[in-house]
């Protein structure tokens, strides 16, 4: 990954507290496990931005190597990779979610 | 795609003790839901556990012989 595709992404993940790489939009989301995320954040009331990783070569490799994880989508809270669509359900079903997401929002 | 037996024993081959199981969830091979149980999960969070799979199948996912894998890891009882 070249130095400005890194900023790039950096700059994405500081965009907001919550922010999710995903194919697809909130609205049109254009894979399961895309839209399996917007599902949990949007029944937790949870704010949260994205970015379409299918209008992006760049970012849709690089953001696989920024975190060391290959697959989409990718959520980030507060700077920092929390995971993609399997460990987002495994902590909303948890309860886990809805108090990380509290704590970090309210720092 | 990729045949489910191939999924668990690349996944041994990089965590011999695990307990492996595939369901192809289309019929396709190539959407999958795997469950990985081994001790070497132990200690670590769950993006480290799930990453300690995606390794062991990382040629799987970048040629995409594997579209979708639902993912799920624990330790023995």
């Amino acid at each position: 990954m070249d130095a400005q595709t890194k900023t790039r992404i950096e700059t994405l993940i500081n965009s907001s507290p919550v922010f999710v790489f995903m194919k697809g939009t909130k609205l049109m989301p254009q894979c399961g496990f895309s839209n399996n995320v917007v599902q949990i954040l949007n029944a937790l009331g949870i704010g949260f931005e994205t970015f379409d990783v299918l209008t992006d070569m760049e970012i849709r490799q690089g953001i696989k190597d920024f975190s060391d994880w290959p697959t989409i989508p990718q959520v980030y809270v507060k700077g920092e990779f929390m995971g993609g669509s399997d460990i987002l359900i495994e902590m909303y079903n948890n309860g886990e979610l809805k108090d990380k997401l509290e704590i970090a929002l309210a720092s | 795609m990729v045949q489910p037996d191939a999924v668990g024993a690349a996944i041994r081959s990089a965590l011999p003790d695990a307990k492996v199981s595939v369901e192809d969830l289309t019929g396709g091979g190539d959407h999958l839901q795997v469950s990985v149980v081994s001790e070497a999960f132990e200690g670590l969070n769950r993006i480290r556990q799930h990453q300690l799979v995606y390794k062991a199948l990382k040629e799987e996912l970048k040629s995409e012989a594997i579209h979708a894998l639902a993912l799920n890891t624990s330790t023995p009882d």
